[in-house]
């Protein structure tokens, strides 16, 4: 499983690249961590003829608190997020989920660009950038542009960048202080792509639910907010009832895809399961120890 | 060393580890001769169809190719694989009723093709990457035909036949019982029937297949190295397909990345690739990726049984009928082999006199079935160890109660079966205490009753925990023989060769324990030489758990011949009688008298030919001996694996909460590597029951490519085993051994599917096939 | 010609310039270009972990990452991972407890387990079998692998076996 010929650039900056993808248009691909192109190109189910390598443009790594909101580089590694205290102290939730990503030696490579640009339905930072309301600056041969995660991903494995765009910069808001946060993943093994994986943030304000963010990987074609789930929260209390009403919310409100792995039934039934879980989870850890 | 068997019994640390550890290992990859070239195979993406043309003008142009040949070419020059290995013994034959037909599968397929993955045509490059670039612009020109997918359709006579010259896809039937199970049937208090199905996964070895040969022009020979576990097997059909005499061809195995049977048996690319390499004059290297693994490495399993079962109000099994049939795939390389295990190794360790099976094996356009880690048993296992789990049910008993009274008690070892193995000779059970080691396995889990006052309390709080219970017997050993040649080397070290093929299980270390044993020398002190045709001319190979029986046994013949002629020299220049000798120390000795003694390198100086020598009359020259051992019949292992289990019913996910494995392979060679052993064969069988399938579709489209699709086990999905031992030596063969290699991939799948069963009986709910999924545990739960 | 690249890359300590194709996999280039035939590859798609090295001190799979992309880089194979003939002291556990069968995976398991004692010096079991389920071995069943690195683990934390300079 060798992969078809190609030609090879690894320019130093984002200009160079921008200049790079004009030049070759649809016939190049930009290579980041690697860790999901190069196994395309080995079974050559992709055989660009072009490849321009990112992992040689050091403007384009990076972790910056900046005025209450953390911005990163879209070549920043994964395993860079993993053990980045400011990750840990802004971004508490994104530090649990990088965990399940893939496995370490597959974080040493993979990046959160990569991961936003290639938008697999069952990933988990694209979910993480839903919940957390996140934006990336994308670079153009005409300037720069922010796409708001609403806007990024508009189905499986396709993003709203256009041909000569490049994903630069991934941007959130520091996490609310005290803020409640879960994570859940179900895969038939560890380090798998999630069959169906929920993640949310509660602002809890004087014992009512003042913002609830949910959203799901694994379980649509791409991640998506659970809005009727968090509607039901907003502004009540977050105890059983509510938590159950969100779970069956979720369940209900999903378009779940089908394949080998899980049928829609099934789907929809770990939506609520995992979204349940979740809010339990994350209503605990609110409770002193 | 005065003990009689020093090593015998010890987990001596493994000498294959230096060159392993710190990659200075040899597998057939990483082999680079001058000239090399690499091969590329076009394999067919229609899964039945009539090859019309293959067109290689375009790939002959691509850059560094340098030959290319397609099926209807070759057919011209090399004939098919032979089957000589698939030929039964005659104490079968007439034995047992049964028609074989064995179609022969060419080297590439020329007139159809028959699996997606068959391969058609093969290009030869300066590189893998050119290779596969001139492959890709290969045309092949294929009529499609109707894939038969599902055998029960491909039994009817309006089906397609996937070989026309035989007016079916039936390529074997035949048929074993004792008693009479249709009157027992009929008469007893209770008789249910049960449909089982075993899916097909495979062995899928983290290193795939590879073939490198080399034809020298000098001596007109050719060698091949493969990573293949029978290597004297593939010189002979090389012998019969190259028209070459054996003499002048060498198959070799190098370090083997894992064979668990897949490597069992001679492929096409095994004999094609040593053609190419006389027919282009350079040596030829074909490493096989693991996508064309999936689909063109063979797979196994994927049996259907449909059982009928008869037993009394007090759990005795009395008859018991099976019907089953063998999802064979497009060609069936080892024939009888897995079907006849499955047949022979249903009634496992109980007592009933009446039993009948019938199999079929049915060909299918899916990649070929043949031997992996358990070869037929794991699907005998199944049936039968939910039809006690059912038993149980039906009556209200507990599932280890029934096992105990139809267990075959210790008092009635040694127990004859009454049905022949497929070496012809009648089963005899010699030796071992299953009754034992299901109370063990019952201890091992915190006993029984507590067990279930546990699951009664859990269940009152929602909370599913079941008891999955798989007991089962394994013939091991099988013949026809293995070889050993012995020689005692001018340094004084003890040179052994062998027939046998490692692929991991640590034989070197093994055999020179067993040598040093049997020589009264240090291991250290023995060089071991495996798997290489030019070591020692006859062999057979390592399938079914045999070679340390066989080898051992070799091993003993060639030794107790070698001793007396060692005797003899030495006695001759002790100036004593043989009978005052002693074997210590590497040297000969004195009884009763230390200091005299004189080292096996004076011995083998003196044995050597010419004027200088110190034989005695009528002793010839050398210190050389090879033997044979060949084995009566097989010799029985047994486990009962035990499992609790807890269920997240709620996702379906099955948590292994304790799983407990009372296993008997008789006298231990070395501990520390039949542990490793039995791991290794329960984690495949766990892969195999929860996550690793192999899939079609209707049209016979494999749906799994790549690790994306097919899910082995990680070190995250596999529970701690909790290991028992039991020691009944065999009284089959001079070290008392029983084989382990494969036991241990039995009985997982069944011990998961009535521990689940088991956590939700009541709910009443069966699982009668594999794989079990996380969804159907779900859905059977989520009505409720 | 941007189809080819030269490179030059360091090795086991040692300094090495290589050319090759731009599409030659890191895998390969060890392997043919350079001979050191220790790293194997098992999948050719990133999933197995067969063929983890060290890059620039990070644990990677080299079969999915370009020959191109190692250019200045510091890269250690198993064949760099003993030094002088001492074992590291997961190469000891290794063979202690009798962590490996037929050796394919045994590249891919040492450079991931050394990895990831490296950012986890005093695990737990259960993140051990995490870390590990990043390869896959089809001999051991992996329970002899996590006895072997908790008491690597242990060696390394006490100081009784050496770890290697080189990773």
């Amino acid at each position: 499983m060798k992969p078809a010929a190609f030609d090879y650039y690894a320019p130093t900056t984002v200009d160079d690249v921008m200049a790079l993808l004009k030049r070759h248009g649809s016939d190049a691909r930009l290579l980041a961590g690697g860790q999901t192109l190069l196994p395309m190109m080995n079974f050559r189910l992709a055989a660009p003829e072009v490849i321009i390598d990112l992992n040689r443009i050091p403007e384009l790594a990076f972790i910056r608190e900046a005025g209450g909101q953390v911005h990163i580089g879209a070549m920043t590694r994964q395993r860079a997020l993993e053990f980045s205290p400011v990750i840990a102290k802004d971004l508490p939730l994104l530090h649990e989920a990088i965990k399940m990503v893939g496995h370490l030696p597959t974080r040493s490579r993979g990046t959160i660009g990569g991961s936003l640009a290639n938008a697999d339905s069952a990933a988990e930072i694209p979910m993480i950038l839903q919940v957390l309301e996140g934006e990336v600056l994308v670079r153009g041969p005409d300037g720069e542009r922010t796409i708001p995660a609403a806007e990024l991903i508009l189905d499986a494995m396709t993003t709203s960048l256009a041909e000569s765009e490049m994903l630069a910069e991934v941007r959130f808001q520091v996490m609310p202080q005290g803020a409640l946060f879960a994570v859940e993943e179900f895969s038939r093994r560890r380090g798998d792509f999630a069959i169906a994986a929920v993640a949310a943030m509660l602002v809890v304000k004087d014992g009512l639910c003042e913002k609830a963010r949910i959203a799901t990987a694994g379980v649509s074609s791409f991640s998506s907010r659970l809005r009727a789930a968090e509607e039901i929260l907003e502004g009540r209390a977050l105890d059983a009832d509510a938590i159950r009403k969100a779970g069956e919310a979720a369940g209900a409100s999903i378009e779940p895809v089908s394949d080998r792995n899980a049928s829609e039934e099934y789907r929809r039934h770990l939506t609520r399961v995992l979204t349940t879980r979740v809010l339990n989870r994350a209503a605990e850890s609110a409770k002193p120890h | 060393m005065s003990e009689a068997n020093g090593f015998i019994g010890k987990s001596v640390p493994r000498r294959e580890d230096r060159r392993l550890l710190t990659g200075k290992g040899e597998f057939v990859g990483d082999l680079k001769l001058p000239g090399m070239l690499h091969a590329a195979f076009v394999r067919s993406q229609v899964a039945h169809g009539r090859i019309k043309s293959v067109d290689l003008s375009r790939a002959l142009e691509c850059p560094g190719v340098a030959y290319a040949i397609a099926g209807p070419d070759l057919a011209k020059l090399l004939p098919p694989v032979p089957d000589t290995q698939l030929a039964l013994p005659k104490k079968w034959t007439t034995r047992v009723q049964h028609t074989f037909l064995n179609p022969q599968q060419p080297l590439l397929a020329h007139d159809k093709v028959r699996h997606v993955g068959e391969a058609v045509a093969v290009i030869l490059a300066e590189s893998r990457y050119l290779a596969e670039d001139a492959a890709e612009q290969v045309t092949v020109d294929i009529e499609p035909l109707p894939a038969v997918v599902d055998p029960e359709q491909g039994l009817g006579s309006d089906s397609a036949f996937l070989h026309e010259q035989y007016d079916t896809n039936v390529i074997g039937d035949f048929e074993v019982a004792k008693g009479e199970v249709e009157a027992s049937l009929a008469q007893a208090p209770h008789r249910m029937k049960r449909r089982f199905y075993h899916h097909r996964y495979a062995a899928i070895p983290m290193e795939c297949r590879g073939v490198v040969a080399a034809h020298d022009e000098r001596t007109d020979s050719i060698t091949v190295w493969s990573a293949c576990q029978v290597i004297h097997w593939l010189r002979r059909e090389a012998s019969t397909v190259l028209k070459m005499p054996e003499a002048r061809i060498r198959c070799v195995a190098l370090d083997v990345g894992g064979g668990f049977g897949v490597k069992g048996h001679v492929y096409p690319e095994d004999l094609l690739i040593p053609f190419l390499a006389r027919e282009v004059g350079r040596p030829v290297k074909w490493l096989e990726d693991r996508h064309e693994h999936f689909m063109s490495a063979s797979h196994s399993r994927d049996q259907t049984h449909d059982v009928e079962f008869g037993f009394d109000d007090e759990g005795h099994l009395l008859a018991f009928k099976d019907e089953f049939i063998v999802d064979c795939g497009a060609w069936n390389p080892i024939g009888s082999g897995i079907a006849y295990n499955t047949a022979v190794h249903l009634p496992g360790p109980y007592k009933f006199d009446h039993f009948l099976v019938r199999s079929r094996i049915v060909v299918t356009n899916k990649v070929p079935n043949a031997a992996y880690r358990g070869a037929g048993r794991p699907e005998a296992t199944f049936a039968m160890e939910r039809v006690m789990d059912l038993i149980a049910v039906e009556l209200g008993l507990d599932p280890a109660e029934v096992r105990m009274r139809n267990m075959i008690p210790h008092s009635e070892m040694p127990y004859h079966l009454g049905i022949p193995y497929r070496d012809g000779e009648p089963i005899v059970y010699d030796s071992g205490d299953y009754p034992e080691s299901l109370r063990q396995a019952l201890t091992a889990i915190g006993g029984l009753d507590a067990f279930r006052e546990r699951q009664r309390a859990a269940r009152a709080q929602g909370r599913f925990l079941g008891l999955g219970l798989g007991c089962y017997v394994e013939g091991t050993g099988v013949g026809p023989f293995e070889s050993a040649t012995v020689r005692i080397d001018p340094s004084g070290k003890i040179y052994l060769a062998g027939g046998a093929c490692p692929q991991g299980q640590g034989m070197e270390t093994i055999f020179s324990q067993i040598v040093a044993d049997a020589w009264k020398v240090d291991p250290k002190d023995v060089v071991v030489a495996l798997a290489d045709t030019s070591a020692i001319s006859i062999g057979f190979g390592t399938i079914a758990s045999r070679s340390t029986v066989n080898l051992s046994g070799a091993i003993y013949n060639a030794s107790q011949v070698l001793q007396k002629k060692v005797f003899a020299i030495a006695a001759n220049l002790m100036e004593c009688s043989p009978v005052d000798l002693e074997l210590r120390n590497g040297s000969v000795g004195l009884v009763g008298v230390p200091g005299k003694e004189l080292p096996l390198a004076r011995i083998a100086k003196a044995a050597m030919p010419g004027w200088e020598n110190a034989r005695p009359e009528g002793v010839s020259a050398g210190l050389e001996e090879t033997a044979y051992f060949q084995p009566p019949t097989v010799t029985w292992a047994y486990a009962t694996h035990a499992a609790i289990l807890d269920l997240d019913v709620e996702l379906g996910r099955i948590e292994i909460e304790k799983y407990v494995i009372v296993h008997d392979c008789g006298v231990v060679v070395n501990p520390m590597l039949v542990d490793g052993q039995i791991h290794g064969g329960a984690v495949q069988g766990l892969g195999g029951a929860l996550l690793e399938e192999l899939a079609y579709d209707s049209e016979g489209q494999l749906l799994v490519g790549s690790f994306m699709d097919y899910l082995v086990p990680g070190a995250s999905d596999v529970p701690h085993m909790e290991l028992k031992h039991m020691h009944f030596p065999s009284p089959l063969n001079p070290f008392g051994v029983k084989g382990v290699g494969e036991g241990s991939a039995i009985a997982p799948p069944v011990v998961i599917a009535n521990g689940v069963c088991d956590a939700l009986s009541h709910l009443k709910i069966e699982f009668n096939s594999t794989p079990i999924k996380p969804e159907q545990i779900a859905r059977a739960v989520w009505g409720r | 010609m941007a189809k080819s690249v030269e490179i030059h890359l360091k090795v086991n300590g040692k300094n090495h310039v290589g050319h090759c194709e731009s599409r030659t996999l890191l895998a390969d280039f060890l392997r043919d270009h350079l001979n050191l035939t220790g790293t194997h590859t098992g999948c050719e798609h990133g999933v197995c972990g067969v063929c983890t090295i060290f890059v620039n001190g990070e644990a990677v799979r080299s079969c999915i990452m370009l020959a191109a992309q190692a250019n200045g880089a510091e890269i250690v194979t198993i064949e760099g991972l003993s030094t002088e003939g001492r074992y590291h002291a997961v190469q000891k556990a290794f063979h202690e407890n009798h962590a490996l069968q037929c050796g394919f995976c045994t590249p891919g398991m040492l450079a991931t387990v050394i990895d990831f004692l490296k950012t986890n010096p005093s695990p737990t079991k259960p993140e051990v079998k995490e870390a590990l389920s990043a390869v896959l071995c089809r001999c051991t069943g992996y329970q002899n692998i996590v006895k072997a690195v908790m008491e690597a683990a242990a060696d390394m934390r006490e100081g009784t076996v050496g770890a290697s300079a080189n990773v």
